[in-house]
């Protein structure tokens, strides 16, 4: 170290703070707690984990936005590489090749699992895309509104108005029926206008049934000039029809359950894809391309149209998103890789088939609907229990002392619902399982 | 110790051109009855007619596939990795360890509280150690990344002025050095970005910004040190400055492993804080993310933070929604908690101590590789003369790129070679032939030394007119890459459907 320091001419480590003025200069150093060795380290987090109780020590039948599925350990094996792992942004493609074909095969993925056109490589989660997609139709249209469904994911819609507000982007409600949720198309033609950007739909909804008139909607946008935004989660789309072929301009969606953990809600994976030249000069977020090396011999990979990126374009940047969640991007790669198309359809034929056997079961329990909406559902549904006259607070308190998690309490974002829970049901729940939760209610409701 | 570098050269095709129809790599508990009337009862309109076209591969292959794309790719566990503002030091690997536990992997956000205090109380704790670091009264940890915790920041901004009933402020003043996200983030949430510049110190010229600030400032955003390594050693008074004209400062938290223990953003007059914890806490960057972002406040802008806050009332952690000022919400669920759980378990892994002399061996390394390579024909050191830098300094390859051509691109394709991740290139924008070098506090001497011999075998090999500097990089897995061809409209290929429209 002396040697270093004389080197650059001073004579100890201090020399090199005294350019901070002495005024704000930290005395009494840091006000957090002496270091530990690892194994101490480890001991204390791990203890306070263990007081945790994971999906895997409780039964549990929240989605919501973050669903629960097996990652295969292969996934897990695989983003555990230094390699891939302990790597930064690919700012130079040569030595990062690993990478930027895993991205450029995820963006291929996402366009054949969605239908559209380009994927970027992604961004934070979908409530972000979601708030992306909606700046990036006003800027294409130079419109100003934007259109929502009632039946929204409350957190998303939250975070969309945060990117909405700056950009003076007016959000629009349009009624769903409140027996099937389908959208109001009369009250959407009243609020289509010249002044609308976008419609949004959410597909599956946050609810979990499944729009059945969205190439009608994405007309009516269109015949408007305004863009249509489709919000999925992408497993589902291995059965239903894909965005794509439903005149959908940008898919946003929540790449969590391609291969990665639910993490307490983070990291997520934020899919964002769309359709035509137009729509690709205005994307957010990076975009890796397939080239050659300069002398043509080798394929090759580095990233693409930069010059919408916040490193080139500075405040003209189509976004200011720099960090994005590329490992989530490579085990959502891996993971569609290794289900394949039979493969991810027979997993939609599995969480159908526990849908249905849990609708079956549940309205069983007396006083128990299930699904409260009369319409298709994929891997979730609400169950009301006004019939039972319990709130889902009670029910679900009553649940959790039998170990199990019961679904999200919907009652407080949408009260015209009444008591109204939010359930899901993935592979990871067999029939045993979801026996164990119509027992328990039955109990719980019957006592 | 001589640097040597071979990487993997595996020519992979891509993962669908190993497709064989009827594989499937992964089987996930088949549906107990009657799959195909289950896929039927779906109705015709809502039914995909078609399978998507994904790969159709075992397992094996899979893993093959992906473990020979790794090794076509570099990190932090391979070499050296001195990305300027990237702070790519060492990720320890019980951070990862822990992060393991299904205890947080198979965690739901919206677990009823009583069977998620351990990772509330991690939550918890990771905020108040990260106020403590930079001198802030309250902490949100939800930004998913750096410049998503700037939009944060600047959302704060706006709600603090809007509150105060201050409608006209519409200006966010950003040094000319800075990182490319401030100006892009402020524009994003409805500012007009205003620049000034440097002075020959590198460091904010005072006289610029007092003429630049008034009753349109909303803020000023800035890194101390900033993109030069530099510490703006007036900050105090540009804090004045800004904060006379009614102004809020913004600290960009991508630099702060210069001054851990050192000195605290708070205590220079700072309102608003972010920290990047993919850079200063080691967790690892995977490839372009995930990262966290956390925002810091003064007390005066805690209102507005984000929804939910996590709180502790003595006897239980929970997670506050009843903020009526907050700005709503910046994405969904509570923040990146993988990540923060292992910047968490950094920061006791490191202790007061530890983190002290993380950013002193940080500021010495860059120092010591600033002085070394500075001496070196070719290269030069502009700015702040005889100013000690901090984590980070910029080389110029001004006079390489005039004496012989080989520009500071080419410095860095050569310097992949040896193994070394080049610095940033090209940034900050007041440099010309910028090198951007952050060596952190995890490199030895010995691979500062090879590092430094690197640049200097560089610097020969352009004065003595060989090819090498030109032709390089020669052992990564591909040779220098087209990369405008990847970007022209007849030859662009972003999806391996697309095909190239043309050869």
């Amino acid at each position: 170290m002396h040697q270093m320091l004389g080197e650059i001419g001073v004579s100890t480590i201090d020399d090199l703070f005294k350019d901070i003025p002495d005024t704000i200069r930290s005395k009494a150093g840091l006000a957090i707690p002496p270091k530990m060795s690892e194994m101490e380290t480890r001991r204390h987090v791990e203890g306070l984990l263990s007081r945790n109780l994971s999906t895997r020590d409780i039964l549990s039948f929240l989605g919501a936005g973050v669903w629960p599925h097996h990652v295969p350990a292969a996934v897990d094996a695989i983003i555990s590489r230094g390699e891939f792992l302990t790597s930064y942004t690919p700012y130079q493609p040569e030595i990062s090749q690993g990478m930027l074909q895993a991205m450029f095969e995820y963006q291929s993925m996402i366009c054949e699992l969605t239908g559209m056109d380009y994927a970027n490589s992604s961004l934070y989660d979908w409530s972000t895309a979601l708030g992306e997609a909606a700046r990036m139709a006003a800027r294409v249209t130079g419109r100003d509104e934007f259109i929502v469904p009632h039946y929204i994911h409350p957190e998303r819609l939250s975070t969309l108005k945060v990117f909405c507000e700056p950009a003076d982007i007016k959000i629009v409600e349009v009624a769903q029926d409140n027996q099937t949720g389908s959208l109001d198309l009369s009250g959407l033609k009243r609020k289509l206008s010249e002044k609308t950007a976008g419609v949004y739909l959410e597909y599956p909804s946050f609810l979990g049934f499944v729009e059945g008139s969205c190439e009608e909607i994405a007309q009516l946008a269109h015949k408007n000039g305004a863009l249509f935004v489709v919000g999925s989660e992408p497993i589902s789309l291995g059965v239903l029809k894909p965005p794509g072929e439903l005149g959908t301009d940008i898919v946003v969606g929540e790449g969590q359950p391609l291969g990665s953990h639910m993490n307490y809600g983070g990291p997520l994976l934020g899919i964002f894809a769309c359709k035509g030249d137009e729509l690709l000069r205005q994307m957010p977020g990076r975009i890796i391309g397939r080239t050659t090396t300069q002398d043509g011999k080798q394929d090759a990979y580095c990233m693409a149209l930069q010059t919408r990126e916040q490193h080139i374009r500075r405040e003209k940047a189509t976004s200011n998103i720099c960090t994005n969640e590329a490992l989530l991007a490579l085990a959502a790669a891996m993971y569609l890789s290794l289900l394949g198309p039979r493969g991810i359809s027979g997993l939609c034929s599995t969480i159908l088939e526990r849908t249905k056997y849990a609708m079956e079961q549940l309205r069983k329990v007396r006083g128990v609907t299930a699904p409260r909406f009369d319409s298709f559902h994929f891997m979730e549904f609400t169950v009301n229990f006004d019939k039972t006259g319990k709130k889902v607070s009670e029910i679900n308190d009553a649940l959790l002392g039998a170990g199990i998690q019961g679904g999200l309490d919907a009652s407080k974002y949408f009260s015209e619902l009444g008591q109204t829970a939010l359930y899901c049901f993935t592979e990871v729940h067999t029939h045993r399982d979801i026996d164990m939760l119509t027992d328990k209610l039955r109990q719980v409701l019957e006592a | 110790m001589e640097l040597v570098y071979a990487q993997a050269r595996w020519d992979e095709p891509l993962i669908i051109e190993l497709s064989q129809r009827g594989k499937v790599g992964f089987h996930h508990p088949s549906s107990d009855q009657e799959s195909e009337n289950v896929l039927e009862a779906v109705p015709p309109r809502l039914r995909r007619s078609t399978l998507p076209s994904l790969p159709e591969v075992s397992e094996i292959e899979v893993v093959r596939h992906y473990t020979r794309l790794s090794q076509e790719n570099f990190g932090v566990d391979l070499g050296i990795y001195p990305l300027g503002s990237c702070t790519m030091k060492y990720n320890p690997k019980v951070c990862d360890l822990i992060a393991a536990s299904h205890k947080i992997q198979e965690l739901h956000p919206y677990q009823d509280l009583r069977t998620v205090q351990g990772i509330l109380q991690t939550l918890y704790e990771a905020a108040d150690f990260l106020a403590k670091i930079v001198g802030m009264q309250k902490i949100t940890l939800q930004p998913a990344a750096g410049a998503h915790g700037e939009y944060t920041g600047v959302m704060l901004m706006r709600a603090y002025h809007r509150d105060k009933g201050d409608l006209k402020r519409d200006e966010i003043i950003i040094p000319d050095s800075a990182h490319g996200t401030n100006p892009a983030s402020a524009a994003m949430a409805g500012y007009k970005v205003v620049e000034v510049p440097s002075n020959s110190q590198g460091c904010v010229d005072t006289e610029a910004l007092k003429s630049a600030v008034g009753p349109r400032t909303a803020g000023l955003m800035i890194t101390n040190p900033n993109t030069l390594g530099i510490f703006e050693c007036k900050i105090l008074e540009i804090a004045g400055i800004v904060h006379d004209a009614g102004g809020l400062l913004y600290y960009d938290g991508a630099n702060l492993n210069a001054i851990m223990g050192k000195a605290r953003p708070g205590d220079m007059g700072f309102d608003i804080v972010h920290i990047n914890l993919h850079k200063t806490f080691a967790t690892p960057h995977g490839g372009g993310g995930p990262g966290a972002g956390p925002v810091g406040v003064t007390s005066r802008l805690m209102d507005y933070l984000p929804v939910p806050t996590v709180e502790f009332d003595g006897t239980k952690y929970y997670l506050e929604y009843n903020r009526p000022k907050s700005i709503g919400k910046v994405r969904a669920f509570h923040g990146s908690a993988a990540v923060i759980l292992r910047a968490y378990t950094y920061i006791l892994l490191h202790g007061k101590e530890g983190l002290e002399t993380a950013s002193e061996v940080a500021v010495l390394n860059a120092n010591y590789m600033a002085q070394k390579l500075r001496k070196i024909k070719g290269y030069s050191l502009p700015f702040g003369e005889g100013v000690p830098r901090k984590h980070e300094f910029v080389l110029s390859a001004s006079n390489l790129a005039k004496e012989t051509g080989v520009t500071a691109l080419q410095v860095g394709k050569r310097l992949l070679d040896f193994g070394v991740h080049p610095p940033t290139v090209y940034f900050p924008l007041i440099v010309e032939e910028a090198m951007m070098a952050e060596p952190t506090e995890t490199v030895s001497k010995q691979e500062l030394d090879a590092m430094i011999n690197g640049f200097e075998k560089v610097s020969e090999e352009a004065y003595s007119k060989s090819d090498q500097p030109k032709t390089s990089p020669h052992s990564t897995s591909v040779t220098r890459i087209d990369e405008a061809k990847a970007n022209r409209p007849k030859t662009m290929q972003l999806t391996w459907k697309m095909g190239a429209r043309s050869s």
